[in-house]
Order: structure tokens, then sequence, then C-alpha cells
């Protein structure tokens, strides 16, 4: 798909300001760019799952979405979505509809990877035409940074607090992209922000555009949770991918395809450093920490590449 | 022209759902109720709908999806029992609050634990402060009547609140009885269009719902949602009057049996109201005055209409078949003597839990029901006013 | 039927809620202004603007209006203040207190 930036960024907004995300706030970066994915004249309906997103965005009376939009509840986002676009197919085969609709959830990684995964994996299963976008920030940011599946080894988190006994989260984080690839979905595709967001708007574009069910994780920083310094997103975003932390793929009709290689990888410590989240492990007596960082990262980036046999695709 | 058919309970709602032809009906199965959506599943098989039936992965995520629906603009409903709609009960408030005026079939069960799939009602009396209008059926009759005429109260533009259809379960669900059925078109013709002013797929206006609202909306936003609760009455007994005209079957909001000249009166909810009149009948052929208040719109409650239907009883055992855990009795014990106080009756009011579990009634048992209310009278006092029946001590 | 939220404020009363505190209509929150809370702001020096557009995507609050485009003045009704754009600039054609 050809991408023409300056053209895509002259589209009409899809999100109003006025919403009440933290300066500097990833996931509104996220929506306003996968809503730009959206054909010009298309109407569309959004869902969301509770969280910053939408506590943020909707509050009463404002509402900064120009499109039809539903908050249902926190675990269901996948499930009422379903409904809408049951409702879609239901109306234009009574004839009581003519124009068409596109639907778009959005969901925090809590939202998405824990309380919601039933329903969202139902929702992927029936093969809804929907596209559920997880903007992935690696922890409950709306109730105030408490560790979630997406959250990565050794993040300090108000659940996983670093102390005497405790390097942060134990555990690694769950590969969701893969989960819902696994669904058997027609598309699936793991982003960030990139440059000039290529990368991510033609993954977007190609979700909303495919029929059936599509799912779209998009790592999306948030300042106050991973402690960076807020105007650095995009050079977060960027170590995140030079590192082979945060891969750019997609699995079209079951295919892995990996969008994008770094010519030479950058250690694990240049994506971690800049976090406040990460700190603990600098102190000289943690570098065993960083090490089984670097090997869990390299580990997953293999894994990657034998799915995708090597190849690279754009 | 009305047909008569030999159905169960579960298969009149369905040929009610059939009839009205919905837009959506998402669906999980769970015993009693499973049957309406896999009869629906059929009818949709065999394009006698063309409704979008979606087979869901959870009853949380039915009712999420018939939210969704719903808001989206169609005529959505779903159907559940026990755990079911107790795993339901956030997104039972979230339609309610919302003003969604979709249907749910229930089929009343136990909830767990111990688990047990029989009836009785405590699954939807835990529901009972979610918003909903509950409308409670003794027999398969009315429960495809309530059924047709669901949504023509919910959908009304001065309700616009969901409504739970519901009847009890296996003892309705599954006997089959002779019932009479309207025609295909008459049902159409009597549930008309869904046509709401805002939706989500209005091609004219987008929509915005659900929103996060701070304090200094809560309060207001929730007194407004009371509002459609304040007509519900009125609308159904309107909807009723319409429906007998088509049908011949009179409703309203509850039924007084024998009531008139009664001393002593049961009021109940559901099929042990049959066995309840038998035990009537056989009474007041040895002359004694006893009737019965059945229970069919139980949210919002009734309670000024049924006070003023009780207002010359000497003593009244309200049957619970739900518990309350309050050492008090059950939830319709509780609503019913608050409407008593409210009117300064004089009646002396016991509550009695029953049937738990689908442990049977019989009509003996309700004889003695009847016997004890007379001791009552003659004592001139209640004695204990929560009390069991039926069960081993 | 869009709502009218100019009349939904602190002092409305029950009955002038909308019915399910639905929001017919679109964009309303542009009514609420962020600009408010933070008082320093990126300034945009237009003769080093090359109009790579860079800075748009970017943008949390969707503040870099663009029209035909090029991008016009920033949105101070809205705008943050979070320097996200100082630094996508590459022609150093937005500036910001404490963002180098």
């Amino acid at each position: 798909m050809a991408y023409n930036f300056k053209e895509t960024m002259n589209k009409p907004e899809r999100l109003a300001p006025g919403h009440r995300m933290c300066a500097g706030c990833g996931g509104t970066i996220a929506v306003r760019n996968v809503l730009r994915g959206l054909h010009e004249g298309d109407k569309a309906v959004i869902g969301n799952a509770t969280g910053c997103l939408e506590v943020s965005t909707f509050t009463y009376p404002y509402t900064s979405w120009e499109d039809s939009y539903i908050h249902n509840a926190f675990e269901n986002a996948g499930a009422t979505m379903s409904g809408v676009e049951g409702a879609y197919k239901a109306l234009k085969r009574k004839g009581k509809l003519s124009e068409n609709f596109k639907f778009i959830t959005f969901g925090g990684d809590g939202g998405t990877y824990d309380i919601g995964f039933q329903s969202l994996s139902g929702a992927m299963e029936r093969n809804h035409d929907m596209v559920y976008v997880c903007y992935d920030n690696g922890a409950y940011m709306n109730t105030g940074i408490q560790r979630s599946s997406a959250t990565p080894m050794y993040a300090d988190t108000t659940t996983t607090p670093v102390g005497s006994q405790s390097d942060g989260k134990p555990q690694n984080r769950k590969d969701l992209a893969a989960i819902i690839a696994a669904h058997d979905v027609p598309y699936v595709a793991q982003t960030t922000f990139i440059q000039n967001f290529k990368d991510l708007h033609i993954k977007s574009e190609k979700a909303i555009y495919t029929p059936g069910a599509a799912f779209l994780n998009i790592m999306a920083p948030c300042p106050r949770g991973w402690r960076y310094n807020t105007p650095d997103i995009m050079e977060i975003c960027k170590l995140a991918v030079e590192t082979c932390y945060w891969p750019l793929f997609e699995v079209v009709e079951g295919k892995w395809i990996l969008n994008y290689e770094p010519k030479s990888k950058k250690p694990i410590e240049d994506f971690l450093k800049p976090q406040g989240r990460f700190k603990h492990l600098f102190k000289k007596e943690n570098e065993y920490l960083l090490e089984a960082f670097q090997k869990e990262v390299d580990r997953r980036w293999e894994e990657l590449l034998f799915r995708c046999s090597g190849t690279v695709n754009r | 022209m009305a047909k008569r058919d030999r159905l169960s309970g579960n298969e009149a709602v369905a040929i009610a759902l059939r009839q009205i032809n919905p837009d959506v009906f998402p669906a999980f199965p769970i015993t009693p109720s499973t049957e309406i959506p896999q009869y629906f599943a059929s009818f949709a098989a065999n394009g006698e709908v063309d409704t979008e039936f979606i087979p869901v992965e959870s009853e949380h995520s039915s009712m999420s999806a018939a939210i969704g629906a719903s808001a989206a603009g169609a005529r959505a409903l779903t159907a559940t029992s026990s755990c079911g709609l107790a795993y339901m009960w956030e997104e039972l408030y979230i339609a309610a609050s919302n003003r969604l005026p979709l249907a749910l079939a229930l089929v009343n069960r136990a909830l767990s634990g111990p688990i047990n799939i029989n009836c009785d009602h405590s699954d939807s009396m835990g529901a009972r402060d979610s918003g909903w209008i509950q409308v409670y059926a003794e027999n398969n009759q009315e429960a495809y009547d309530n059924m047709v005429q669901a949504f023509r109260i919910s959908e009304h533009n001065d309700v616009r609140l969901p409504i739970m259809i519901c009847q009890d379960g296996f003892i309705t669900s599954h006997a089959v009885e002779n019932i009479e059925l309207l025609e295909d078109e008459e049902v159409k013709g009597f549930v008309g269009a869904y046509e709401p002013e805002n939706y989500l797929l209005n091609p004219e206006c987008p929509m915005a719902v659900g929103p996060y609202s701070v304090t200094d909306y809560y309060m207001e936003a929730k007194r407004n949602q009371a509002e459609g609760t304040r007509h519900v009455e009125r609308v159904m007994l309107e909807v009723a009057e319409e429906f007998e005209k088509l049908s011949g079957r009179a409703y309203g909001l509850f039924e007084a049996y024998r009531l008139e000249d009664a001393d002593r009166a049961v009021v109940m909810i559901g099929s042990a109201a049959g066995t309840t009149k038998d035990a009537i009948d056989k009474l007041r052929e040895k002359g004694e005055k006893v009737g019965l208040l059945k229970i069919r719109l139980f949210r919002p409650f009734p309670a000024d209409a049924i006070a003023e239907a009780l207002k010359n009883v000497k003593a009244v055992a309200v049957m619970d078949r739900a518990e309350g855990y309050t050492n008090q009795g059950g939830p319709l014990g509780a609503d019913v003597m608050s409407a008593l106080f409210r009117a300064r009756s004089s009646a002396l009011a016991v509550n009695i839990v029953y049937g738990l579990g689908g442990r049977d009634v019989r009509v003996e048992d309700m004889e003695q029901v009847f016997a004890e209310l007379k001791t009552i009278i003659d004592n001139n006092d209640a004695g204990e006013t929560y009390r069991y029946m039926g069960v081993r001590e | 039927m869009a709502a009218d939220i100019s009349k939904l404020g602190l002092r409305t009363k029950w009955q002038d809620l909308t019915e399910g505190m639905v929001i017919a209509g679109a964009g309303t929150s542009r009514d609420f202004l962020t600009g408010e809370w933070s008082s320093v702001k990126p300034e945009f020096i237009e003769e080093k603007c090359k109009q790579c557009l860079l800075c748009v995507p970017v943008c949390p609050d969707s503040c870099i209006p663009v029209k035909d485009q090029k991008r016009a003045e920033f949105d101070y009704d809205h705008c943050k203040g979070c320097g996200i754009c100082v630094k996508a600039c590459p022609f150093g054609a937005i500036t910001m207190e404490g963002v180098n």
C-alpha cells in the first residue's frame, strides 16, 4: 500500500482535543494515527474498554470522538463490539441501513491482555469484522501503575515494587500478538511510533479494511509509568525497535512477516536506561539481571525470526 | 386467529421470539434456559428469522453484546439462568443506566452453591436492584404472553429500560402444556418496529454512550434513570389492555385470585401460584375465605396497588422462593411488608421461605400455610415472622 | 438531534440531563480547555519550518492543525505543553522552555 505522509496528515482529525489524558500520553498518539487509517467519508463505531483512554475522552458531557463511540465496561470491549457489528449485519440484512460502517475497539493492556482477554478471544475466534487495537503501555496505568501480564520483567510497578527481596516483576511479558495470531484471524500486527508513522498507518489501514477480525498491538509509552523524560517518546519507541524489544511484524492469513530488522541490534540497556522503572537494573550488583533481560529479548527475537523464516518484507 | 399447541415454556418463549424476529440475539447456554437459544438457532438456520444470532463465549459477553447491539440501534435480547445471570450482574446495571430497552428471557434457577439446576428465584432476586423491569409467569401461557408484550413495555418512550421475562426453571420451562399462540402476523403487528432516536449506527448523527461521570453528575443521572421506572406500571397496563384485545387474555400488575372477600392471603411469585390456587379452591369449598395475590410485575414494585388489594385481609403469608440472609426472610417479604406498613395496614404478616433448589410445593403445603394464617388470626399474633416451609428439621 | 452541551453544566437539574447519559453529537470536548493545564508551551518559528509535518502525528492532543498539507499555529486552547513536537522537529522550528 502506498503511503503519502502529507496527504495522510491532511486528513480531518477524528479525535478532538480537550480530552484529559496526561501531557505526552502515548495512548492518544496511537488512537489518532490508527483512525487516520479510515478512508475519508467512511463511518465508524469506536469501542473502548474502561481505562485511561475512556475516562479521559468521554467525561460527561465531553466526548473527544468524532465517530459514534461506545464504552461498556472494562473486560468486555470485544463482546460489546461483537454486538455492535452484529447489529450492523442485521440492520443491513433487513434493509434498515444503507451506509457502510467500520468497527474499531481500543483497550489498554489491562483491558486486553488481562481482564478483557476472554471477551477478546471470543470476538477474534468468531471473526467479527472489527479491529481490536491494544495500546500497550505495559501496566495498569489508570489505577496507578500496577503490573499487568504485558509488563516487561524487572519493571518496578506499584504491585511489583523493587525492594530488598524484589527485583521488580519476576515474570516476562505475555506475547499477546502471537496468542491472537493463534486464533487464526486474517490479520495481526505489532507496531509502535516510528519516524513518519508509515508502519503504524499501513497496518491500521490493512487491519480496518481486511474483512474479518484483526488485531493491532501498539506499544504506546506512558511517561508517568515508565518514568522517562516526556518529550523523548519517539526516541523511546525507536530504541524499543532497534533493541528488538518490540519488533515490528505482521501475521497475514497465518503467514508471519517481519517488517523491520535492525542493521545492528542495539543492547537492551539502551532501551531500559532512560526509564526510571528499570533504574535498579543499573546498580553494579544487578548486572546479571540485565544479562537475563538481554537473554530473554534474544530468545524471543530468534523465535520471531524463525516464525518469519528470516524474511523481511515491506 | 389463535392456534392451540402443546409446548414447553422454553419452546413457547422461543416461538414468541421467532414471531418477534429481533435483530440481534447473543447467547451462551446454561440449564434450564439453554433450549431457548437452541430453538432460536434452528429458526435462524432455517431462515425463519433474519436475526443475527451470536453464540458468544460467556454470559458476561452475551449481555455485553446485547448492550452493544441495542446501543447500535438493534432490537436485542439474550437468555440465561442462575449463575449466568450472576455473571452478567455488572452489565445489568449498565444496560439499565444506558436506558437500553433490551430483553432477557430468564429461566429461574437456584444460584450456586451448592450447584443446583432446579428452580428458585435467587438468581433474579439478586438482580432486583439493577434497574431492570422484572415480569414473572405462573405457567407457559404467561411466559409466552409476557415475552410478546416485553418490547412494547421496555421500548416505550416514557420507559426505555431493559426487561427481564422470568419463568420457573423446569417447572414451566420444561413441562409441556396446552397453550394458545397468536398468529405470526398478529405478533408482528402488535410488537411493531423499533425506531430509537439516537443510536450508534445513525448515519445522520454520531452518538457517544457510556461516559465517565464525575460526582457532579452521577446523582442526577441516577434520578433521571429512576424517572423511566416511574412510568412502568402505567405503560404495562396500557400494553396489557391492547394485548387483551388481541388475545382475549387479561393481565395486570398482579393477579388477585379469590382475594376480594378473603381474610387470609398468600402473596407469591411464579409457578407455585398454580398449586396455591388448587389449595384455595379446596378451602373455599369448605367455606374458608382464602385468596392469592400472584406477583406479575416485581420491579418496579407496585406497592400501592398491592397494599390496596390486601387492604381487607387479616393475615398474609408472603412466600419467598429465595433467601435474603437478612434474618428477616426474603426480598418479596421485605417489599410486601414495607408496602403494608406504608399503607398503615393492620394485617398480620409472615414471610415464608420455600421451594429452594426445586423443592416441591404441594397443595397440602399451601393448605397448611392457610391453616397457620388462621392460627395467627385466632391468636391475634403473627408469632415468628420469618419461617421456612418444606425444610427437614 | 445533537445534544446542546452548552446547556449542560454543574448546575443542571436531573430533568435536563440527556437520557441514558448519551451524547448525540461528536467532538464536544473542544469546549474543555486543557490548555490551562500548563503555562509552558511550545513556540512555532514559522521561518524555520519546512512543512515536513513530522510534528503532526506525534501530538497526543491533536493540537497541530493541518490545512492544505501545511501546519498552522498551535492550538493553545488545548496544548498541554508535553514537548514531544519539539523533539520531533528536525529543523528547530519548535522550541519550548526546558526541552533541548
